[in-house]
């Protein structure tokens, strides 16, 4: 049983979908129950917007120490913000992430040496800096699709599984032990998005 | 190396049909959204755009069904547009599967309208989409499909929209469209050197080499077309590799 967590924010439908339609006989659930997140055999974290709304979203539905739980010891799968709120520190302010990875979560910013469009929108191609269950049947090199102002720095290259260039460098894919966390929209990422929700589900930690 | 420049085709939809673009031979369904939607995801379309031009309001309805039978079986970003009024109308859309939406009519009815479902719904699901045609020597939004004139300078709302929170803006020329002249690459550029968010030049695509000049001259992040790739003059694939060709980075 695979949980898609709920907590109000983000199109968990178009994530549902393609689970759906990659494994039509895994049963998953888009939910913000406690008992169903905790008995779940892998857990997908998406997310889009702010920081500081998600955490206090989390929170109104009880499900940050569920959430946190989930992601030390079992398959679980950041997307988006899924991937930001895995840190503790952002630029946004006000509040910190569940502090599971180091490194600081910033906002692009436009320097003058080249000009980039905020927020980065549309496919990339991400250089995949690992070896990977997540990258089975996907070559490095391979676009995907992204929409998002911030980013997460300074991480530790140990735990960097992908980077993407959008004016500089930085970190689009991050992994360790259990967790994996994309910046990008596995979900609206065509066949590739979809061939990294299959090697999610299939995955054994 | 950095983000990929856009190819997103328009499909105009008029009471759960397709009515343009009926032209794909190897389609059973012509009309059918879902096939067509399917063909442009297989020709390696980077987004999909459903203008809603249904006017009556029980056609309306199927709208909703269509968005989320394409939302379905097709993993790629959607964007519908056609009447979005309020923020019921955005939530409905976005929970039948759709990724953004687009507010034309209304947001120039009501500015606040943007900020509060860009903060509602996040920036990445709202587009602007600004429709504008030289007036003297600048350029004016208008309405209706060209018909009415706000006195509204279009650059300046350009900036305005991005200020409220809009995601990305959807840039028409009314004197370019349907003209198969190419994109008016002035006012795309000038919107483009104004806002920090990313643009979509629209209106005017008669050949491969408007799309060139769309991103080069005008500074387009992305470029909308209906007619050259509904009436299978050229495919999405030959597009792309054409832009490619001409040095923009596309995604292939």
């Amino acid at each position: 049983m695979i949980a898609i967590i709920d907590y109000g924010i983000g199109n968990l439908k178009s994530v549902h979908n393609a689970v759906r339609y990659i494994a039509p006989k895994t049963p998953s659930k888009i939910s913000s129950d406690p008992d169903f997140i905790r008995k779940a055999d892998k857990v997908i974290f998406p997310g889009q917007g702010a920081m500081p709304d998600c955490i206090k979203e989390l929170d109104k539905r009880g499900i940050r120490d569920v959430v946190i739980e989930s992601a030390k010891k079992k398959p679980f799968l950041g997307i988006c913000l899924g991937l930001q709120l895995l840190f503790n520190e952002s630029e946004e302010g006000g509040v910190n992430g569940f502090g599971l990875f180091k490194g600081k979560i910033k906002k692009f910013k436009p320097s003058n040496q080249m000009r980039i469009k905020i927020p980065h929108m549309g496919w990339n191609k991400v250089q995949q800096t690992k070896n990977h269950p997540m990258w089975r049947k996907i070559n490095s090199g391979s676009s995907f699709y992204f929409v998002h102002s911030f980013y997460a720095a300074g991480v530790e290259s140990d735990f960097v599984a992908g980077t993407t260039n959008h004016g500089e460098e930085f970190t689009c894919a991050i992994a360790k032990d259990n967790i994996f966390a994309a910046q990008f929209h596995p979900e609206k990422s065509s066949e590739l998005g979809l061939q990294l929700l299959d090697n999610f589900i299939s995955w054994k930690v | 190396m950095t983000v990929a420049k856009r190819i997103i085709p328009c499909l105009d939809v008029n009471d759960g049909r397709v009515v343009k673009g009926i032209n794909f031979v190897e389609l059973k369904d012509a009309g059918d959204p879902v096939e067509i939607a399917k063909s442009y995801n297989e020709q390696g379309a980077d987004e999909l755009t459903f203008l809603d031009i249904t006017a009556s309001s029980d056609g309306r309805g199927l709208l909703f069904d269509i968005i989320e039978k394409v939302a379905n079986q097709i993993f790629i970003p959607l964007t519908v547009g056609g009447g979005v009024r309020n923020c019921e109308d955005i939530r409905n859309l976005l929970n039948s599967g759709a990724d953004k939406v687009g507010i034309n009519t209304s947001a120039i009815l009501n500015p606040n309208f943007v900020s509060e479902s860009s903060s509602r719904f996040g920036s990445q699901a709202i587009v602007v989409a600004i429709d504008a045609k030289k007036v003297d020597d600048h350029y004016e939004v208008f309405t209706h499909g060209g018909r009415n004139a706000t006195g509204i300078d279009a650059i300046m709302w350009a900036k305005k929209m991005a200020d409220y929170g809009a995601g990305e803006l959807l840039i028409t020329s009314m004197d370019r469209d349907g003209t198969k002249s190419g994109f008016d690459n002035n006012l795309m550029k000038s919107i483009s050197n104004s806002v920090d968010i990313p643009i979509i030049a629209s209106g005017g695509v008669g050949t491969l080499k408007h799309l060139v000049d769309g991103v080069k001259d005008g500074e387009a992040d992305a470029v909308l077309a209906a007619s050259i790739f509904h009436y299978g003059e050229y495919s999405i694939q030959e597009a792309k590799n054409y832009m490619h060709e001409h040095g923009i980075e596309m995604r292939l």
